[in-house]
Formats: C-alpha cells, structure tokens, sequence
C-alpha cells in the first residue's frame, strides 16, 4: 500500500472486529473509527485489559448503533499497535519491529486502509461511518476522499485541522517518551525494558485535556489520600498525596499495560499533520463539493480540546458546499472524553440522525 | 424514555409531527420535490412535513440548542445556526425556497437577512406577525401603553421581537428593495386565512399575520 510519505508497505495487516450481519445488498454497514489511543475492541471486552469494549453504550442490540439493526465494523488503524501493521510489526525478513524507522502515516493513509478492508468485506458503499476525536478526523476523511462510499459522516467531538495548542501538548507528550532512559533511541526491544514511564506521563498529560475543569474537581476536587508507602514518584504531604495526582497515575499505568510508546509518537503525529483544508487548496469547502453524503456534526460544551467552534467551522464549510449537514452541540460539564461517556442527549441524536438516514438510503425496517 | 443503562432502550420513533395551521400554509406556497431551507425550524416540524408530503430536500436551522437536539434525535437535518450570521455561508442559489416563519421581527438585521434568503434561494417564503393589527392599534390608541396580544405576548422590556412591522410596511420594503410578490395573504393568529386578499389596507387591520412568497424581481 502506498503513503502520503511516498513510501510503498509491500503488506498491510489490519486488525478488526465487526458486529451484527451484513443484509444482503451489503447496505447496512457502519464504520467505528476510534481514537488516539482506542482500538478495535468496541463493544467487547478487551483481550488485555479485561475490560469492557469503550463504546458499548453506543453500540450494541437496541443501542444508537443497532447491531440487531447494523453491521458494525471498527478496525485498529494503520500504525497502532492492536494487531494493524505499525512500529511494532516486523519489518521484511529479519524480523525485527520498525520501530522509529515507520513511515509516518497520514489520516488518511489509516482511511485508506479501511478503505481496503471494507472493501474486502464486500462494502461497496458505508451506510455511515462514524468516530469522536480522532475518528471523528476520519469520518471526515471518508467524506472527503470517497464521497459515494459514505452515506452518512459523524464527526464527532473533532476538528478539520489539529490546533497550534493540540499539537504542543502532543508535543510535550512526545518529549516524556524521548525523556525517559529506556526509551533508548526507539529500540527498545532489544533490552526489553519499555519507556513505560516517559509513555504513562505522556498519556497522564494527554489525559487532562480530555476532561474539564469543572469535571475534574467535581470528581476530585482538593481531597488527600494516602500516598502509597513505597512512594518514590511523588513529594507527599506528610505522607498524604492529592487524590487527582493518584488519578492520573492509574491513568498512566494501566494504559503503558495495553500500548505502544511508537505507536503513540506515529499516530500522535498523524493526527497533527492532519489539515483537511491544506489538503483541498486551502478551502475546506472544496474537500466536500457536490458531496452527496449526509453529516451530522457533534461537539460538546465543555471540550476544550476541540472546542465547539472547531466543529461549526465543519458545519459552515459544508453549507458552503451546499452539503446536507445537521449540527448539535451538546451541553456537558465532562469536556472532550463526553463522546465516551453516558450522555442521553448525545446517544438520542446519533440514534435518530442514523434513523432518519436509514429512511433516505432505503435500509428496510426490521 | 432513551435513557441508556443496562437493558434495552426504548427504540427511536419515527412519528410524524403535527403540523400548525400556519405552516400547512406555508407548505402550500412550497411546489414539491424541491430544495427548501427553513430558518428558524424550531423542532423542524415543517421540513418534516414537507418531505413526508412533497417529497422535499428539506433542512433546517434552528438558534435554540434544546431544539436543535430534538429535530436531529427526530431524523431531520437540522443545524445550530444564527440568521443573522449563518446565511452567508451557503453558495448563491443552493434552494429552491428559503423560508422564514414568525422570525423576521426578531433578528438584528431583517432587510440583510432578507437579502440573504433570496441570494441563497430562488424565492422566499415568510410570515410575521402584522403589527398593523386592529387590536394593536387600539390598545395603543386607548390606552396610550405598548400593546399586548396573542401574538405580541411579552412586555416590551424583553420581546425577542424588536423590528415589528405591518403588512404595509413589509409591501413598502419589498418594493424598495425589487421584489416580487409572487403570493400573500393575511391569516389569523392560528393561521387561518382570512378573506381580505385583494384589499392590503383592510389585511393590515384585519390580519394577525402576514404570509409572503417573494423571487427577486
């Protein structure tokens, strides 16, 4: 397969899940794209962690994404590291992972992928393809580089470009990887010690601009606990430790328990190159003219990663294509994880955006 | 009713929405199979009749957030959006009709959004409440205060509708600014015609509201 970068993979592995049946006429399909640090795993419990997939709230029988309904589909992306060729795979016949040496994969390079997976399941044309963040970059994607193969687009929770402020705070989370000793130039697999702590900080980092202030101290406010007896990582209170700070550190423990430290630093940087306007002469119209594709935009209140008018920049951009484009934004003090989390609203509009698009596609009623 | 926790929640449901009697008159203004905008859409009851019924590519946009959510969880393409500020993103002539119900008197800028509607569309459907009315005139007159009415129903310290007009005032601009009536006519309060169609000064006393079909001349 060939990338953005120039560099040709002579083989691709993409790791997948899928969920419900495909109908006969193969129109049915949805597409989950996940996040940074998501993975095929949506609506099922995790082979690693022992936890429940990330949307199930989402998706599932009788949920938004009906699987009684819909055949769902969510592949890991090109350069992560849950089975889809990245860092971590083997490179030609030494068997060595490529580590740092992994071309750097674009958004859509990954979408390209998909594109060859679901054509390989038989999908001629997505009834929608949907995901938050990240994803949300995708399903944009998807509209902009195969317009007559989406139906219906859902960004979610996302933006067009990755900011200035986005891209530093990958930036500092990038810098913790580097920082750490084991890191060891990315070739970390020779010794076998991982930079598990330069990844966990990046992750800790990354975690806080995924809540919102309100959320966080509502959660946890200025309470003490506590600090652990071994507690060589942190300056205690006489011996108390403030209740975030053990957040955050659980946060970033278990999540070095499930991934890559290359595969963070290649999709972290796809994400940053991502500009989906640069991409289409400057003019985020022009990625969607005389699209046919039905969106349905999402932001959140209180996400300040990807603030709400990042979202009506999309929204406007498609007016300016003319395109067929419904756009909420949904009101929540839990900042950008919301599209993870129990939100009625959220969940009513998706369900019913989907319904609505199922009437004008022509997808029978069960 | 959707509330997601364990089990299964309630399916969605599609139930057509009751359609007031005003916008069964502004459907009738609207030729079916085409391209319509409705600005101000509420919960989009009208684009959703006008698909059902006309087969129309009907969309919406609508500033009450809560409103918004519910026209998009009903399946309608509906987005949150300003008027005053929104129109001018859409290309020249993306509709066939623009429409504008019982909003005009309340945005900042009605001759520019009117612009707006009929650059972006081929003509302009609107309604507003004729402030011509008998019933304002008296109060007026008799009691000398800002009158209140079924359809002017908020003192004056926090009407959202701060540029009322009369049907004569509304034929005045649409001559100043060269367009063309194609249709109009003056309805009572619940929408209902009444009977004045040839005779605009009896309209403007008559009618509770003002109902226009305009194309740039």
């Amino acid at each position: 397969m060939g990338l953005d970068c120039g560099v040709h993979l002579p083989e691709v592995d993409i790791a997948f899940r899928t969920y419900g049946a495909l109908n006969a006429e193969g129109s049915n399909a949805i597409l989950v794209c996940h996040a940074l640090t998501g993975d095929q795993y949506v609506a099922e419990r995790h082979p690693i962690t022992g936890r429940e997939g990330w949307w199930t709230q989402v998706v599932g029988p009788g949920r938004p994404l009906d699987t009684d309904r819909f055949f769902v589909v969510c592949a890991n992306v090109l350069g992560g590291c849950m089975g889809s060729t990245g860092p971590r795979s083997p490179r030609g016949e030494t068997g060595e992972p490529w580590g740092t040496d992994f071309p750097p994969v674009t958004i859509r390079d990954m979408v390209r992928a998909q594109k060859r997976l679901v054509e390989h399941l038989g999908i001629r044309r997505l009834f929608a393809v949907i995901g938050g963040s990240m994803g949300g970059m995708q399903a944009l994607e998807w509209a902009a580089s195969y317009p007559d193969a989406v139906f219906a687009s859902i960004p979610v929770a996302t933006a067009a470009h990755h900011s200035a402020q986005n891209i530093a705070f990958h930036e500092v989370g990038r810098q913790a990887i580097f920082a750490d000793p084991d890191w060891q130039g990315g070739r970390y697999w020779q010794t076998g010690r991982q930079p598990l702590r330069g990844l966990a900080v990046a992750r800790m980092c990354a975690h806080i601009t995924y809540v919102s202030e309100v959320a966080l101290t509502r959660k946890f406010g200025r309470r003490l606990q506590s600090a652990p007896k071994d507690n060589r990582e942190a300056i205690d209170l006489f011996g108390d430790m403030f209740e975030v700070e053990s957040y955050l550190r659980h946060q970033g423990s278990s999540f070095v328990r499930r991934f890559d430290a290359n595969s963070y630093l290649t999709i972290t940087r796809a994400m940053d190159y991502f500009d989906l306007a640069a991409d289409h002469g400057g003019d985020l119209a022009a990625a969607f003219r005389g699209s046919r594709t039905r969106f349905c935009i999402v932001s959140f209140t209180s996400d300040w990663l990807f603030p709400t008018e990042e979202s009506r920049t999309i929204a406007r951009a498609l007016n300016r294509a003319a395109a067929n484009v419904s756009f909420v934004e949904i009101p929540t003090d839990k900042g950008h994880d919301a599209f993870l989390l129990d939100e009625p609203d959220f969940h009513r509009t998706i369900a019913g955006f989907l319904a609505g698009c199922a009437v004008h596609a022509g997808l029978d009623s069960p | 009713m959707n509330k997601i926790g364990p089990g299964r929640p309630e399916p969605v449901k599609r139930i057509a929405k009751s359609v007031r009697v005003d916008q069964r008159l502004i459907a009738g203004m609207i030729a079916p199979g085409t391209r319509v905008l409705d600005i101000g859409c509420g919960d989009g009851t009208l684009i959703d009749h006008l698909f059902r019924t006309k087969g129309c590519d009907a969309r919406g946009i609508e500033i009450d957030m809560a409103e918004v959510t519910r026209a998009v969880a009903h399946g309608l393409p509906v987005m949150h959006g300003d008027a005053d500020f929104d129109l001018s993103h859409y290309p020249n002539e993306t509709f066939d009709y623009v429409v504008l119900s019982r909003t005009l008197q309340a945005v900042e800028r009605p001759r520019a959004v009117l612009q707006q509607m009929l650059r972006i569309g081929a003509r302009a459907v609107i309604s507003f409440p004729n402030f011509g009315h008998l019933s304002v005139r008296w109060q007026l007159f008799s009691r000398g205060r800002m009158p209140m009415t079924a359809a002017w129903d908020r003192p004056w310290y926090e009407t959202p509708n701060i540029h009322p007009c009369t049907i004569r005032d509304f034929f005045d601009l649409c001559a100043q600014e060269g367009y063309a009536v194609e249709q109009w006519l003056a309805a009572d309060e619940a929408g209902r015609r009444t009977p004045w169609r040839r005779f605009p000064l009896l309209a403007n006393l008559f009618g509770e509201q003002g109902l226009f079909l305009l194309r740039r001349a």
